[in-house]
């Protein structure tokens, strides 16, 4: 749901990061908030265990700038990936306009990516939206681990819609990025759609 | 559909800003703040410099979710006020038609009971501009907006967004 506000000349938009737990969504919006300059950024909130663990949600605002006389905002937001956090999964998706998904390319973590999958595309229906019908990017994250299993194999698996796929290596900052970017053009180009 | 986009435009912002700015005023409160469900900032009155409206947004919104799913949890359709007291400051936090979280911080200068009554009354007030508000954005966006400037978005333009 983009907000359009008409008086205050702005547009802000929801951007939602889902995904198993540990497979690096905090890592991302982290990475983001220490490589965007504070102009650009607002807080960064964290609503988390003692132990790190998202228990409600990360939250960071960024200003991207001007588009057609609009100062352009984002507000992105991570999901508590462990299972049992279901009830706030489902709050943080409302209102949402594009999904990341961020997958665990280690070889153990592939059955949790599956659930976490399925969880999305019936959270998402829940809420009446539809996961083939909304801006959606999958991140395959942790590529530098050992056990990381093949590209392909994953797309094969995880892949809904051939929507676009990267690579990356979140702790270190590699693909995160190209991943933002990319999701927030496909909101933006929807937005020009007009529904 | 779900994905029903809410679009603020300039009558119905000076409207809200009247609103609020008024029943501050009303309620002798430091700030008054009001938020779409979905963590938006809609407006906002009072002294602003001191607080990071932006994650208080987004927090009271994550604060209402949850608390309205803790209300159909246990069998209750919602619970209508939330009032966090604090040392110095409280935060009286409301559901106005349905859809929108008004936020009244106040300190010792006014009261429970003055805020409770004030915002009662305005918030019948803003029902109704919100009510508008919401049939404007289910209006295809040409109609509402006299064309619509986001249609005209080019490749270039959103580019331009990421060239740092
Ligand atoms: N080796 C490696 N570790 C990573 C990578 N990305 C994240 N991590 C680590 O994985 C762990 C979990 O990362 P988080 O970002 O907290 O995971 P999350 O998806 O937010 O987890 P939940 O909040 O439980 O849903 C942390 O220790 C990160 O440092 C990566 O690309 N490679
Ligand atoms: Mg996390």
């Amino acid at each position: 749901m983009t907000f359009i506000n008409y008086a205050a000349r702005e547009i802000n938009c929801k951007i939602v990061y889902y995904g198993p737990g540990l497979g690096g969504k905090t890592t991302n919006i982290k990475y983001v908030y220490e490589k965007t300059n504070p102009n650009s950024k607002g807080k960064l909130i964290s609503l988390a265990t003692e132990t790190d663990r998202t228990l409600f949600f990360d939250f960071l605002p960024l200003d991207l700038g001007e588009i057609r006389g609009f100062r352009t905002r984002f507000h992105l937001y991570t999901v508590p990936g462990q299972v049992f956090y279901d009830a706030s999964r489902k709050l943080i998706l409302k209102g949402v306009d594009g999904v990341v998904f961020v997958a665990d390319s280690q070889a153990a973590r592939m059955e949790a990516n599956l659930e976490s999958l399925r969880n999305l595309e019936l959270n998402l229906k829940e809420q009446g939206y539809n996961l083939a019908a909304i801006p959606y990017v999958l991140q395959l994250n942790k590529r530098d681990l050992p056990s990381a299993l093949p590209v392909e194999e994953m797309k094969k698996q995880l892949s809904r819609k051939g929507e676009p796929v990267f690579e990356a290596i979140a702790s270190k900052g590699n693909g995160v990025f190209e991943t933002l970017k990319t999701i927030a053009k496909m909101v933006l180009i929807e937005l020009r759609k007009g529904r | 559909m779900a994905g029903q986009d809410l679009v603020l435009h300039e009558e119905e912002f000076n409207k809200i800003r009247d609103v609020i700015t008024r029943l501050r005023s009303e309620c002798n409160a430091k700030l008054i703040f009001l938020v779409d469900k979905n963590g938006q900032q809609i407006a906002a009155s009072g002294e602003l410099e001191s607080i990071d409206t932006t994650a208080l947004a987004s927090l009271a919104a994550g604060n209402v979710a949850a608390t309205d799913s803790l209300a159909r949890l246990i069998g209750e359709k919602e619970f209508s006020i939330l009032f966090h007291e604090g040392e110095r400051d409280n935060l009286h936090i409301s559901v106005v038609g349905g859809r929108v979280i008004l936020v009244v911080i106040f300190d010792e200068r006014s009261s429970l009971g003055l805020v409770r009554l004030r915002v009662k009354k305005g918030s019948n007030e803003l029902a109704t501009i919100l009510d508008v508000m919401m049939k404007k954005s289910a209006m295809p966006r040409k109609a509402a907006a006299g064309g619509s400037p986001f249609a005209e978005i080019t490749d270039e333009d959103i580019d331009k967004l990421f060239s740092d």
